[in-house]
């Protein structure tokens, strides 16, 4: 199952965050610094799983900007770490090449691409024409 | 990819004027999100969002906001609250931007409120009606969004009334709708399974639908569905092998594809749901055999995604029923992984070997020099994933090697979770494999050391029980006392002021106990390096306790020395040291009582603790003749309040009835309670006379406070009631640890790998399975625990446990067809006992037995990793060859005055060869009463016959006949229960044992299970109409929901509803038209009223009671009885 995304730039700034389960708003921030320091130590020829408390953190490094997942012991690390990708993938046919930037003017609509994906910690669509349907019409809608 | 995210900060200035992307954005967002990213210090960002937030806050509460810039304000409220600063204020225009909104708007507002909201939260109320609304809604987009809303946050009360739409949402043309409401519908499953009971068909509907999404949706609740009980889905195991032939076959749209692998996520989705379907079952693994191997052949793509396929299907394939072929595959890549110059592949590669070692050993030979490489490996990661796997191949060859590399490691980390989980496994090993004694004391030297105050508690306590409790040979034990004395003596020589708390107070216990043992030493050393410790700082005061009572075992010829110690302590601020600097003055001046407390060497387990405090019984009587007041148990002090409490707010005419009840309840108590502790107090010192000192220290503890208060003269005998329990009970952690280098250990940086690897594989076969097999016979632990009496006891009890499921699921299949014919001939409560009993363990018993000689060395592997703790237990053969006798002219023996009861079939509850039991469920009103017979199929006399039977769930009650004395030849004997449900629960399930002998001292049990069902404690609430309005009215606990109607008769309402009071024995208050009412009850409790009306082809019914949980219990009971008519 997957416990929480986290979007992270190298200066440790969160730009996206959405937990699965439930963790209170005042222990999110330390247990980013945490988790943000945790990828942050690690050297390109290391892989991309980290152990953390309880959990596996599976994470992956776009340019300046960090995707990380915290998932439990049963999930598969390799799948999520693709999964990451194909929500790269996914964000970069909406915007045309992504940026740290179009993330945060659109907070809200990464939200919703990610509302299609994962659910309640549990990958329910990876087709990409899928996830984008609802928010392409959302988008046609608020035009007209 | 890395140039994907290319635009850097550096842009940011242009992208602020340009008229692109951003520019649709208004000012105030793009001005929070500019300052959010100049930002350089924590104290900035809290300037900057205390602005934004109390500038939110105006906004919102301005009538002019629009909806518009509402949205935009819950936008800048994510961003506060991801900051990790409450905007708690703006969650109610979140719920209102979702109501009143246009559709982004809208979107926007349900999305904060799943950003927001955790489940449980009381706004989330004024949320129900507008997902109602949208759910109805014929604009799509606007019913995607409740549904997507529906499946994240939703309250659990609420879920009755939105059920139906969702349901009706599973056959709507469009396929995201269905594919949202099945998800919906899998989260209201997650949260109340029972709600969603009668949508099982419809799952399956989901399942074969023509849209792949769909299909993928529900095998999320399949996969949790069948996680829960595997044996209900074997039927589908061909849907979903044929599933995953088609997607691997590339049937799917090419959009499913992910870098021209289709569907991977679906795939490995469907591999775990094989895996789960086909373990330890070999005819459903056959099925799976091809459609894996298909698998491991297509993926052989030079992708991470084929990697996590393949890796699923290894694991899959090491699950279930083994192949020779598949496993060999299976093994090569993992091969691949392993050898793999990609990171991440090794790293998975390691993770299916920890997997797969379990099954086969061998495979970590194959592997030998690349599992040593990652154990020298850089990377964190990999060397902590290669421990796991070693930890898990470990036996008592290679075992010193192993926890030397886990020890290194150890010493090297700094990862507080990484430690305990460890440090753990290291002194798991050592228990379980040490080679001598020398190697285990110097090894738990290491984990106290290391692990410090980290520590699990249970590790101090374990190794602590071993020294104390030993083996069978004395001698043995002694020499590991001994060495672990020697070692403490040399470790307390040295620097003590950096080791952990936990440690110092095993090396005081094991001091005081056993310091004696090294009989070349001067006791007098010993005591001056223990004082030593007391004069350090950084000691805690918990430890001086520890250290001070072994001290005061020890002192024996010091008395000076300890009375000076006794001096200084006597003024110390921590009460438990001041008294126990007391006692042990008092000690120091009485030799003798020193000798009679404390006697040395005595065995551990010696010590009788008389709980029932029987000793007090004289001094009790004699306050009670003295006209003290009765004891009563807190419980009930608490319910007296409770009725005075009700007291005062009756009429006061009424108190003078109720004050006699309550007399009357202390009176009837009194000397109940005097008779039983008296009753054991005849035991208990008897045992005191033996146990000696023991018993007399408990009596002196009590002592201490007399009716006049302190009894100084008496104090002295408290320490070893002190002692033990502080060995049981080892002390919080008080002060961080500190790191100490590790003792000499013989190094092992030079040596060749290959040297190594031999170390470390040894004992691993040279890749003959003889080997493997042998293995778990060979060395037994070394360090086995004496069985203590309670722990013999609880393991007998698990086997037991047991051999009882396993008999009773014998017994169903022995009797399961009989008593559903029976049941629905009778139409009796459609469940009502069985024999069933689908725990996991009756099924992997039966799969044992199944797989048993192909799965031998595989099971005797695991049973080797399991420990040497584990008990094997061999059904009992000799039931098959006696079917229990199932009679139903046993009703005859049924007293004459429950004969008139209305009563069910007697089943047969479990037998042996001399005896057997079968139970009969009879409905009384206010109570259901299970009698039980007991019946001797010998020629012989079976003496003292004691039926034992609990539950948690229930209130229960023996009425008479649960102990026989003499059972004769032939002959049956009745007892019978009383059983009470206060809470409903859809099902409970009792226990129980019948304890008899055949020959005089030979107790033999028999254990027995069954369930009963709420419809068994359902009763008819015989009411007029008027009274059901007043009744209906009154009550606040409602649920609604659609149900079958039974519609193959001329009057459905009717039909259906005399369907309803056969199985529950409801009463059928009226029918009007298209309406009936209908009344029951729980036992004589809580009420529950059914409104049913028919709609369309459904029948609607509305459940209202005063208990939260009795109508969604009877609903689902309903929902069966519809099913099966």
């Amino acid at each position: 199952m997957i416990k929480f995304i986290l979007m992270v730039n190298k200066q440790g700034q969160t730009r996206l965050s959405k937990y699965y389960e439930q963790v209170e708003l005042g222990k999110r921030a330390a247990l980013e610094a945490d988790v943000v320091r945790g990828c942050l130590a690690r050297r390109k020829e290391e892989c991309s799983f980290v152990e953390y408390k309880d959990y596996k953190l599976v994470y992956r490094q776009y340019a300046a900007l960090f995707i990380v997942v915290g998932i439990t012991e049963n999930e598969n690390e390799l799948s999520i770490y693709e999964l990451v990708h194909n929500f790269v993938e996914v964000l970069d046919k909406y915007f045309s090449r992504v940026s740290e930037l179009d993330i945060m003017f659109s907070l809200d609509k990464v939200h919703i691409i990610l509302d299609e994906m994962i659910l309640n910690g549990h990958i329910v669509e990876t087709n990409k024409n899928r996830i984008l349907a609802p928010l392409l019409a959302l988008d046609k809608m608020a035009e007209s | 990819m890395s140039d994907v995210v290319e635009k850097t900060l550096t842009a940011l200035p242009g992208l602020f004027d340009s008229q692109t992307g951003a520019a649709k954005i208004t000012n105030r967002l793009r001005q929070l999100i500019k300052s959010i990213t100049e930002l350089t210090s924590k104290h900035e960002e809290e300037n900057l969002i205390k602005k934004e937030l109390s500038a939110m806050k105006e906004q919102v509460s301005s009538p002019n906001t629009t909806m518009k810039q509402m949205r935009e304000i819950m936008v800048r409220a994510m961003y506060c609250e991801m900051l990790g600063y409450d905007a708690s204020f703006t969650y109610i225009h979140a719920i209102k931007l979702a109501q009143q909104g246009s559709v982004l708007e809208k979107r926007v507002g349900y999305l904060a409120v799943s950003l927001f909201l955790n489940e449980g939260h009381e706004l989330l109320l004024l949320l129900v009606n507008t997902v109602l609304k949208d759910l109805q809604s014929t604009n799509l987009i606007e019913a995607c969004m409740a549904l997507t809303v529906v499946a994240q946050v939703f309250p659990k009360d609420m879920i009755p009334a939105v059920l139906p739409l969702v349901e009706d949402k599973l056959s709507h043309p469009k396929e995201i709708i269905r594919r949202k409401a099945v998800l919906a519908l899998y989260k209201f499953y997650l949260i109340a399974p029972n709600q969603v009971q009668h949508i099982h068909a419809k799952f399956r509907k989901a399942l074969c639908d023509k849209d792949p999404g769909v299909m993928t949706s529900s095998l999320h609740i399949y996969l949790q569905l069948i996680r829960e009980s595997p044996d209900s889905y074997k039927d589908l195991t061909g849907s979903f092998v044929t599933i995953l032939k088609q997607v691997v076959g590339g049937k799917l749209p090419v959009d499913f594809n992910y870098h021209s692998v289709p569907a991977p996520w679906l795939q490995i989705q469907l591999l775990r749901i094989l895996s789960l379907l086909g373990k330890e079952d070999q005819s459903t693994s056959e099925l799976m055999y091809e459609v894996l191997d298909e698998s491991l052949r297509r993926a052989e793509m030079n992708h991470n995604i084929t990697y996590a396929i393949l890796f699923e299907c290894v694991k899959t394939v090491y699950t279930i029923h083994p192949k020779a072929e598949l496993l060999e595959k299976a093994a090569r890549c993992i091969g691949n992984f392993v050898l793999s110059p990609k990171i991440n592949l090794k790293y998975l590669g390691l993770k299916a070997l920890t997997y797969v070692v379990q099954h086969d050993a061998k495979l970590a030979l194959q592997h030998q020099m690349t599992i040593i490489e990652c154990l020298d490996h850089s990377d964190f990661t990999i060397k902590r994933e290669t421990l796991e796997l070693l930890f898990r191949i470990t036996n008592a060859q290679n075992v010193t090697v192993i926890v030397e590399k886990m020890l290194n490691f150890l010493r090297s980390c700094n990862d507080e979770h990484t430690i305990i989980h460890l440090v753990g496994k290291v002194a798991e090993l050592a228990e379980k494999f040490a080679p001598d004694n020398s190697w285990f004391i110097q090894t738990m030297n290491d984990v106290f050391s290391i692990g410090g105050d980290l520590l699990q508690q249970d590790v101090p306590n374990n190794f602590l029980r071993l020294l104390a409790e030993g083996s069978e040979s004395k001698e043995e034990d002694d020499q590991l006392r001994l060495y672990a004395v020697d070692s403490y003596l040399t470790v307390l020589k040295g620097h003590t002021s950096h080791l952990p708390q936990c440690f110092l107070q095993v090396m005081s216990w094991v001091l005081g106990e056993y310091a004696h043992l090294q009989e070349s030493m001067d006791q007098r050393e010993v005591t001056r390096l223990l004082t030593q410790l007391l004069d350090q700082r950084s000691v805690s005061s918990e430890t001086r306790v520890w250290i001070l009572s072994a001290l005061t075992k020890i002192f024996e010829g010091q008395t000076d020395l300890i009375l000076d110690l006794a001096e200084s302590l006597s003024s110390s601020q921590d009460t438990v040291l001041r008294q126990q600097a007391q006692e042990l003055r008092h000690f120091s001046q009485d030799s003798q009582l020193h000798e009679w407390v404390l006697p040395r060497g005595a065995p551990w387990d010696g010590i009788e603790v008389d709980s029932s405090l029987s000793f007090l019984d004289g001094f009790v009587s004699e306050a009670l003749a003295a006209g003290a007041a009765p004891y009563k148990p807190p419980h009930q002090r608490q319910e007296e309040l409770c009725e005075d409490r009700a007291l005062n707010l009756e009429p006061y005419s009424f108190s003078l009835p109720v004050s006699l009840s309550s007399c009357s309840i202390t009176d009837r108590q009194s000397p109940t309670l005097l008779s039983v502790s008296s009753g054991l107090s005849g035991n208990s010192t008897e045992l005191s006379q033996k146990a000696g000192s023991s018993t007399l220290i408990l009596e002196g503890v009590k002592r201490v406070w007399g009716k006049d208060g302190y009894l100084p003269q008496k104090e002295a005998t408290a320490p070893l009631v002190d002692e033990p329990s502080a060995a049981v009970q080892p002390p919080s952690q008080q002060e961080a640890a500190e790191r100490t280098e590790p003792q000499p250990e013989p190094s092992t940086q030079n040596q060749d790998k290959q040297q190594l690897a031999s170390s470390l594989f040894v004992g691993l076969g040279v890749g003959s399975s003889m080997s493997l097999l042998g293995k778990s016979e060979a060395p037994p632990p070394r360090f086995r625990k004496k069985p203590r009496p309670h722990e013999s006891s609880s393991s007998s009890s698990s086997g037991t446990s047991e051999r009882s499921s396993d008999s009773s699921s014998r017994s169903s299949r022995n009797t399961t067809d009989s008593f559903l014919y029976g049941s629905l001939l009778e139409e009796e409560p459609a469940t009502s006992i069985s024999a069933f009993d689908h725990t996991p363990k009756s099924t992997t018993a039966n799969g044992l037995a199944q797989n048993k000689d192909t799965k031998e060395d595989r099971h005797a592997n695991t049973s080797q990793i399991l420990g040497g703790d584990m008990v094997i237990v061999r059904p009992n053969t000799i039931q098959d060859k006696h079917p229990p006798p199932v009679s139903s002219d046993l009703t005859a023996l049924l007293p004459t005055d429950l004969k008139d009861l209305p009563h069910s079939d007697v089943i047969s509850l479990t037998s042996d060869p001399s005896l057997s039991l079968s139970s009969c469920r009879l409905f009384r009103d206010e109570a259901l009463l299970l009698v039980i017979f007991i019946s001797n199929c010998t020629e012989t006399v079976i003496k003292d016959v004691a039926v034992q039977l609990s539950c948690e769930e229930l209130e229960t009650a023996s009425l008479r006949g649960n102990v026989v004395d003499c059972l004769e030849a032939r002959s049956t004997s009745v007892c019978h229960y009383a059983l009470l449900m206060d809470d409903p629960h859809t099902n409970v399930s009792f226990t129980g044992t019948v304890s008899y002998q055949t020959q005089p001292g030979h107790t033999n049990t028999l254990p027995f299970s069954g369930t009963l069902s709420t419809a068994d404690f359902i009763r008819p609430l015989v009411v007029t109409t008027e009274e059901y309005g007043k009744l209906w009215l009154s009550l606040s606990h409602d649920v609604k929901q659609n149900l079958k109607l039974l519609t193959d008769a001329g009057d459905p309402l009717r039909t259906t509803l005399n369907a309803l009071k056969d199985a529950l024995k409801l009463h059928v208050v009226d029918i009007i038209g298209s309406e009936g009412i209908v009344a029951c009850r729980l036992l004589s409790g809580a009420p529950c009223l059914l409104h049913c009306r028919v709609n369309g082809a459904a029948l609607a019914m509305w459940l209202r009671s005063p208990h939260p949980a009795l109508p969604d219990c009877i609903l689902y009971h309903c929902q069966r009885a519809l099913a099966q008519h």
